[in-house]
């Protein structure tokens, strides 16, 4: 499998903390990346360097490469615009528009220029499909989405990231302000993403990390402290702070 | 000694604090009371069909005030034509785009001052510079922009303030989907404000209408009736206006009676559809 984004000696710093430290890695597609580690520890923001979200926040500086595909994404010619339909983002609290479910759907589409309504309807069907939220909503696309509870909430925000069709999907613990159930349900539709999709997951839930990804990246104090398969990440540690760490010693 | 007694000289302080406060309230709101009750006796009989649909007419000596009716209807729309987009633009690129906090602070500082000003200063530089400088002569346009000047702070803050109140998720949602900060600002955040710029909308309506010393030097004091574009190039009075010279000039307090009653039924009005305005939505949003 082939790698769709690197990381080499990326380091951030917001004005004069340093928040990320030397992170150098490399993202297999098509598979779940989890990012662990206690809070503040850079795995969220470091998520956020991926499709430059950063560049939203003042005083933040950054060193470094990151390379999406090839193309090292701080060049000065890469559209972020584009960067970030490529390269999609799902936030920790559902965050859909205040308008209705069609439009939230529709909304990166018609940002990246698609004006047809015959097509729109069918990227968004496909995108309600794919987010396994089609039948709770397939007749009520005109309500304002605000409607709908946390959990399909942040179904449709996953949606809605899919409609601009991206290939990589950032979720930044996307299931931490969701009940049980919502989670498995997320889960089980990042299980059936991976098919499509790279997903990077910041998650707090180290089961979750171990239920469904592939490999696991260890983040401690703007680290990478250890980054492989898994399993192996999980039963074998390296690193005595990994280990430290997944065993409940700090964190 | 939780069940001991209150002594004598507390129990008669705070029966003290409590009386001087109910009078307190009672004195306000009567005299609120007082003043709009004896307007609107003294006023209403004085309104007739004739009184607002007529021009005055020194020959048959018959008063109506159509004119000041239509002019404060033209300073109205000219004033907001101009302040809307300016004002709301103010406010979107000092939320949204500036980076240079310390300067923001001292613009929103200055706008503060700007809009506690007495407005008879406004008249006084609106007169200097609009009417003479800029040779507009003494116009109801020449006194719109004074009060567009006037407005701009009451616009700008009031947007700004809706403008904070759009959630920092709905930005990041709409610039995680890839788009750029224009279409972030039309789609998602303008639309999340609305019913603040229709507030501040609203508020100034009522600070034109209830405005007269700033136009007493602009606009001037004609009766004439005229179509908009002619009534914006030459002088005329507003409601207001028209109330002081027919209450201080011509002694004609009936019908300043009139006028003052129905500019108070005016501002009632827009204060209920400010609420309204408000409410609807604050519903919408949160459906």
């Amino acid at each position: 499998m082939s790698d769709i984004m690197t990381a080499k000696e990326l380091c951030l710093w917001y004005g004069s903390s340093q928040a990320l430290k030397n992170v150098s890695i490399s993202i297999p597609e098509k598979s779940i990346t989890a990012l662990i580690g206690p809070s503040g520890c850079g795995k969220s923001t470091f998520l956020k360097t991926l499709n430059r979200m950063n560049d939203l926040i003042p005083e933040v500086k950054i060193t470094g490469e990151v390379s999406y595909k090839g193309v090292n994404i701080f060049d000065s010619s890469v559209d972020v615009c584009e960067l970030r339909r490529e390269v999609g983002m799902v936030f920790q609290k559902p965050n859909p528009f205040p308008m209705s479910i069609y439009d939230n759907i529709a909304y990166g589409p018609r940002t990246h220029g698609v004006k047809s309504k015959a097509k729109l309807d069918e990227i968004v069907e496909r995108a309600l499909r794919d987010a396994a939220i089609w039948d709770e909503v397939k007749d009520r696309l005109k309500k304002n989405a605000l409607g709908l509870s946390g959990g399909q909430q942040q179904r449709l925000c996953i949606a809605r990231a899919l409609a601009a069709e991206p290939q990589v999907l950032l979720m930044d613990e996307p299931t931490s302000a969701l009940d049980p159930i919502s989670t498995s349900r997320i889960e089980e539709l990042a299980l059936q993403l991976k098919e499509k999709y790279t997903i990077i997951i910041v998650t707090h839930n180290m089961q979750q990390a171990v239920r469904i990804s592939d490999n696991t990246a260890f983040f401690l104090l703007g680290e990478l402290v250890e980054f492989g398969e898994t399993e192996k990440l999980f039963s074998q540690p390296k690193e005595k702070r990994t280990e430290d760490y997944i065993t409940g010693r700090f964190g | 000694m939780l069940k001991g007694k209150l002594s004598g000289k507390r129990k008669a302080y705070i029966t003290a604090m409590r009386t001087a406060m109910l009078v307190s309230t009672v004195l306000t709101a009567a005299l609120v009371l007082f003043l709009v009750i004896y307007v609107l006796i003294k006023g209403i009989p004085n309104i007739s069909w004739e009184l607002i649909s007529t021009k005055p007419s020194y020959l048959s000596d018959k008063i109506g005030i159509l004119p000041d009716i239509m002019n404060t209807v033209y300073i109205v729309l000219a004033t907001l034509v101009i302040v809307l987009p300016l004002g709301a633009g103010a406010a979107v690129y000092l939320t949204e785009y500036a980076k240079n906090k310390k300067l923001v602070g001292m613009i929103e500082y200055a706008a503060e001052t700007l809009s506690g000003i007495p407005s008879i200063i406004y008249g006084l530089v609106g007169m200097l510079f609009f009417c003479q400088f800029l040779n507009m002569e003494t116009s109801l346009l020449a006194g719109a922009l004074t009060l567009v000047i006037m407005n701009l702070p009451t616009v700008m803050r009031t947007t700004q303030e809706s403008l904070k109140t759009v959630p920092q998720s709905y930005r990041d949602g709409a610039f995680g989907l890839g788009a750029g900060k224009w279409r972030v600002i039309r789609t998602v955040v303008l639309p999340g404000c609305v019913d603040g710029i229709i507030t501040g909308c609203i508020l100034s309506v009522g600070r034109i209408l209830g405005e007269s010393a700033a136009l007493l030097f602009t606009a001037g004091f004609a009766h004439a009736l005229n179509g908009i574009i002619d009534g914006l190039t030459s002088p005329g009075a507003t409601l207001t206006v028209a109330l002081y010279v027919y209450a201080k000039e011509q002694g004609e307090f009936g019908v300043a009676f009139a006028i003052a009653a129905i500019l108070m039924i005016l501002t009632l009005l827009i204060n209920l559809s400010a609420t309204l305005v408000g409410r609807y939505f604050a519903k919408r949003r949160n459906v």
